[in-house]
């Protein structure tokens, strides 16, 4: 093993887990403010991909694409946000799981059909293709860092939108008392409207970015959903600061996991079965790490003020 | 008043009876294969529901204990088939007698472990590590080969029961139908005892509960692993009934089909599962007739029932339950 193999190891588990935050922040931003646990996080991350795939492929640029998945994600996340959602926040947290894996079938079965089986594919923009150099000798893809670049700048922008701006105070006086900014004459309903579709935005992105890595298909937002519960369970529900160091916590532990453990196994067992043994606790080990956390601290790392 | 709901359940009892008998008779055995269909999937979501219903302990990865019990049978059954020693030099068995048991036990201890740190949160976190340890499992059964992994474990020939042919479907629709029924006994049974008065009292006050020197974490503890065993015995007759075992018992959209079982019926009520389970393998049945897109329908459907149908069908036609 090589440092340059180990530091590039090291760079898809921060991208990875940079992508993990753009999920999680909506998820428990949505949590935070309105308290509603939202499963169908996972299909407006679809959406932005498949928005970003189609209108990439229909115009030719990856960047007008990245602008529909935005624009879709929100767009879609709102109207959900307006029929459904809505109804659900007096509901507790039954409800609202059934009612938004309701909606997982719905936009998985709706996506299906319009856009078939069938996996699209988005190609890396030509701006970001191609490959800067590693300390050690070896390279590591641009597109990459470009997305951790991108993870960053989202985290600064939503601490500074929430610290630094009328809508963050009022995001931040919503977490803590509702009813009061209502009476003080702020549009409660627009508010909880704008963060989800806030929250969208972000899981569109994600997916959209995502999509020129990997293949866009239907049901591609579950995993990476689960995930991001997984995240803000360990940062803390209702903490951005949390579900950043959750994230990268997550993506490094997972993609470090799956790398060393095969190798470290393969000291003390013969190579064949320490790659199967290594790789079957690897894809565990994030579960592993959430329960040592919660058996610590059973609200999270950066618990959210209640 | 003795009442609509009890008239009702008895009513929903015998039809799921009768009517596999008639269709068997009538040379339908795919109904039968469907109501059996029904009635492991509803002792399924009674063993949840002793966890939700009873206790508030929203679980979102029941598919564990679901799938737990669907490899025991089809671990067990692959070593008989094969004729290797499982573990400690004891061999697997066909004996459906020994995989319940055993399915029992295996979900009983993964629950009390689960168990032991999930019920350390509550509410949301709750729901989120309940789910999170049943896709740790979920991917553990995908990445580790030796019983199929990716692709599944099939199982040969179905086990055996002393005295009954298993191999028709209508012999091992009465097998299942009468495990439902001793855990429809049961729940009823624990619902109404002193544990089960503390477990209900744990989900509407926890802190009365502990003032009055009942600890809830052990209460919700014991119940949540009798809820893990009930749900693994229903695997342990699914994998049975389809012959075959792969990760999907385990995903987390069984968990999630569970909870819709459950809400769909009525939670907490003793039937809730059953009539859920009725409705969902028949809309899914239906639907799937009609449409390839049946997913987009029932999605469609259960949405409706959550905004504008609460209480479950049990509680439309039963009327609410007389203590939330």
């Amino acid at each position: 093993m090589t440092i340059a193999l180990f530091l590039e190891q090291l760079l898809n588990g921060l991208q990875f887990g940079v992508m993990l935050f753009l999920m999680a922040a909506g998820l428990t931003l949505i949590f935070g403010v309105m308290g509603l646990i939202n499963l169908a996080h996972g299909s407006l991350y679809m959406v932005g991909a498949f928005a970003c795939a189609v209108v990439a492929a229909w115009s030719g640029s990856f960047w007008i694409g990245l602008v529909a998945s935005l624009a879709a994600a929100a767009a879609a996340g709102a109207i959900v946000e307006l029929v459904v959602i809505r109804r659900l926040y007096t509901r507790d947290h039954l409800d609202q799981v059934l009612a938004t894996f309701a909606l997982i079938l719905i936009f998985s079965e709706g996506t299906r059909w319009v856009f078939g089986s069938i996996p699209l594919y988005l190609d890396i923009p030509t701006l970001l293709q191609g490959t800067v150099p590693l300390p050690g000798g070896s390279r590591y893809q641009l597109y990459r860092l470009a997305i951790i670049g991108v993870g960053i700048a989202v985290a600064i922008g939503l601490y500074l939108l929430i610290t630094q701006t009328r809508l963050g105070m009022r995001i931040r006086a919503g977490e803590s008392d509702r009813e009061m900014i209502g009476a003080l004459g702020v549009d409660v309903a627009t508010l909880y409207t704008v963060v989800f579709a806030l929250g969208a935005a972000l899981a569109g992105l994600a997916g959209a970015m995502v999509g020129a890595i990997q293949s866009v298909q239907v049901g591609m937002g579950e995993p990476v959903l689960i995930l991001a519960f997984v995240v803000i369970v360990i940062g803390g529900i209702g903490s951005i600061r949390g579900a950043l160091i959750g994230a990268v916590l997550v993506g490094v532990t997972d993609t470090m996991g799956r790398f060393l453990l095969p190798q470290a196994m393969q000291l003390f067992l013969p190579p064949s079965q320490a790659g199967l043994i290594g790789g079957a606790i690897a894809s565990m080990l994030i579960y592993l790490l959430m329960a040592v956390v919660l058996a610590l601290k059973p609200r999270g790392l950066f618990p959210a003020q209640a | 008043m003795a009442n609509r709901e009890t008239i009702f359940n008895l009513a929903v009892a015998l039809l799921l009876l009768a009517l596999p008998i008639a269709a068997n008779y009538a040379g339908e055995p795919f109904y039968v294969t469907l109501a059996t269909r029904i009635a492991i999937l509803s002792l399924a979501a009674v063993g949840l529901n002793l966890a939700l219903g009873l206790g508030g302990l929203v679980s979102f990865g029941h598919a564990a204990f679901f799938g737990i019990g669907g490899y025991t049978a089809g671990i067990l059954a692959s070593h008989a088939f094969s004729g290797d020693p499982l573990i400690f030099g004891l061999p697997g068995t066909k004996q459906m007698i020994v995989i319940w048991l055993v399915a029992m036990i295996a979900g009983g201890i993964v629950a009390f472990l689960i168990g032991l740190i999930s019920l350390r949160t509550a509410g949301v976190y709750f729901i989120m590590i309940t789910l999170a340890f049943a896709q740790m499992i979920f991917y553990f059964a995908i990445s580790w080969p030796a019983y199929g992994g990716e692709d599944g474990l099939p199982i040969f020939v179905r086990n055996q029961f002393p005295g009954v042919n298993t191999l028709r479907p209508l012999p091992y629709f009465l097998i299942c139908y009468a495990l439902l029924a001793i855990g429809l006994i049961l729940f009823k049974l624990i619902a109404d005892s002193r544990f089960g008065a503390a477990l209900q009292a744990t989900r509407q006050n926890e802190v009365r509960v502990a003032s009055v020197g009942i600890p809830p974490y052990r209460i919700r503890l014991a119940a949540f692993v009798i809820s893990g065993m009930f749900t693994a015995i229903a695997g342990a007759l699914f994998a049975d009934l389809n012959r075959f075992v792969s990760p999907s018992m385990l995903s987390w959209h069984l968990s999630g089909e569970l909870i819709v079982l459950i809400i769909l019926g009525g939670v907490g009520r003793l039937f809730g599962p059953v009539v859920g389970a009725a409705i969902y393998v028949l809309l899914e049945f239906w639907l799937g007739g009609i449409t390839e897109r049946w997913q987009f329908f029932l999605g469609l459907i259960l949405l409706g029932v959550v905004l504008f149908a609460r209480g479950g069908v049990v509680g439309l036609i039963a009327g609410r339950a007389r203590h939330g």
